[in-house]
């Protein structure tokens, strides 16, 4: 089997980086916005919420995708507007990649910060508070730090469900060389031509690596969380 | 008057209270486990709001229901010795003392470090502390942070015996030397007598 490779397939993965990086920064702070307010407010309607950031794990990725092409097409009530305002087009573009990509990996991104801050012991953000520390203070100096294993490890599961993307990714931006055809797209394209198994076994090769190494960086910080092993960063 | 509480607060199905005005420098609170003791100083401090009543140490009042104070805990200046210490785990000893710093105290880092024998616990973490050397550093902590008032919840709980003299001479001295009220919480009779001024029992079930 010929694993040199050429300068598309370069492109691809670079193209695949690129967009899982994005999306998972991009929804970095959202979702942990959703996991800080899912694990400590108490409100009506955080059962539909839940619900609600749940739903891409669940539904059809097409389903997810077709939802997109709706809110942020050409005519879509987001998508018109982006356009108007700030001449930013998502369809058929590798940011409109990156969007599916981070809507697909918010599930498990949220889950992963959830369990995270869930786990940090509150007595010690009110020992913070008596020795003088504000609100501001005491989630950058004794929250944050100590559920941080569990946002790196939400990090890294949302870069590896990011990486792997198809479904929505495919409905929302298409496949176009160069700007959307991700590993999982190439490998759907090359499918379609007969005699291209050498490239679709590189790019198997290469997703799998690099999911691989994503879930195992993420199952050993989720381990450090379970152990209330913190790094010593802060 | 160093000491005027009069605090109630439903909790868990039953009344915790106390009522105590006193000019002491050291009131013990006693009474078997699970009775209050514990919310009665997160009252103190202010993690826990009374349902009525009213707190003033030192001549300072921190909580009124009927008046409508309710200083947060961040601004009550309580040098607050929990039972389970809640020293940071991910902060060196040097980065625990120094977290609650306040200008106005009336003692310096040197002075503190000095007095409770841990200048040599500086780069520890505390998860590599010893019992009596976490105490201390909880008392070091609470002490820098310029407190006007010292809640201490059963300090000697984590201690073993040949370090409890230790830290019972070293409470001593905190309430004779820097002379800050202080309401400490204890189960043992012995303790209380040898400490306090005033003892206040909170009867159990």
């Amino acid at each position: 089997m010929d694993f040199a490779l050429s300068p598309q397939d370069w492109t691809v993965i670079g193209l695949s980086l690129k967009v899982s990086l994005v999306a998972v920064a991009a929804m970095l702070p959202v979702a942990f916005a959703l996991a800080w307010i899912l694990a400590r407010w108490r409100f009506p309607g955080k059962l539909l919420l839940d619900a609600l950031v749940h739903l891409p794990l669940v539904v059809p990725p097409v389903v997810t995708g077709w939802l997109l092409l709706l809110l942020f097409g050409i005519n879509g009530p987001i998508g018109s507007r982006l356009d108007q305002w700030f001449g930013i087009t998502l369809l058929f573009r590798w940011t409109g990649a990156a969007l599916a990509a981070a809507i697909m990996a918010m599930p498990l991104m949220v889950r992963a910060m959830r369990l995270s801050i869930e786990s940090v012991d509150r007595r010690l953000e009110q020992a913070a508070q008596t020795l003088g520390a504000s609100p501001l203070r005491t989630f950058l100096s004794i929250s944050l730090p100590l559920s941080l294993p569990g946002v790196l490890a939400g990090a890294m599961l949302g870069f590896a469900r990011s990486i792997g993307e198809f479904g929505a990714t495919i409905t929302f931006v298409s496949d176009i060389p160069g700007e959307t055809r991700t590993l999982p797209i190439a490998i759907y394209a090359a499918l379609q031509v007969p005699g291209a198994e050498a490239a679709v076994s590189r790019f198997a090769v290469i997703s799998v690596l690099l999911s691989l190494g994503a879930l195992l960086m993420s199952e050993l910080l989720a381990r450090r969380v379970a152990k209330g092993r913190m790094p010593h960063v802060f | 008057m160093s000491f005027d509480i009069a605090v109630c607060r439903h909790l868990d199905g039953r009344d915790i209270a106390l009522t105590c005005r006193a000019d002491a420098r050291l009131i013990a609170l006693i009474g078997p486990s699970g009775v209050g003791k514990t919310s009665i100083l997160n009252m103190v401090a202010g993690l826990l709001t009374p349902d009525e009543g009213h707190v003033a140490i030192g001549g300072e009042r921190l909580f009124d229901r009927a008046a409508g104070i309710d200083v947060p805990p961040a601004d009550r200046h309580a040098g607050y010795l929990f039972q389970d210490l809640r020293l940071f785990p991910h902060m060196r000893v040097e980065q625990n003392l120094r977290y609650g710093r306040r200008p106005g105290g009336n003692l310096s880092q040197d002075e503190v470090l000095t007095f409770l024998g841990i200048g040599h616990l500086l780069h520890r973490m505390p998860a590599t502390l010893s019992g009596g050397e976490a105490q201390r550093v909880a008392i070091g902590r609470a002490l820098l942070s310029a407190p006007r008032f010292l809640l201490m919840d059963e300090p000697l709980s984590g201690v073993d015996r040949a370090r409890r003299d230790d830290i019972l001479a070293l409470i001593e001295r905190l309430r004779d030397e820097m002379r800050l009220p202080i309401l400490y919480v204890t189960h043992d009779m012995r303790e209380a007598e040898r400490l306090a001024d005033l003892i206040v029992e909170m009867p159990g079930g």
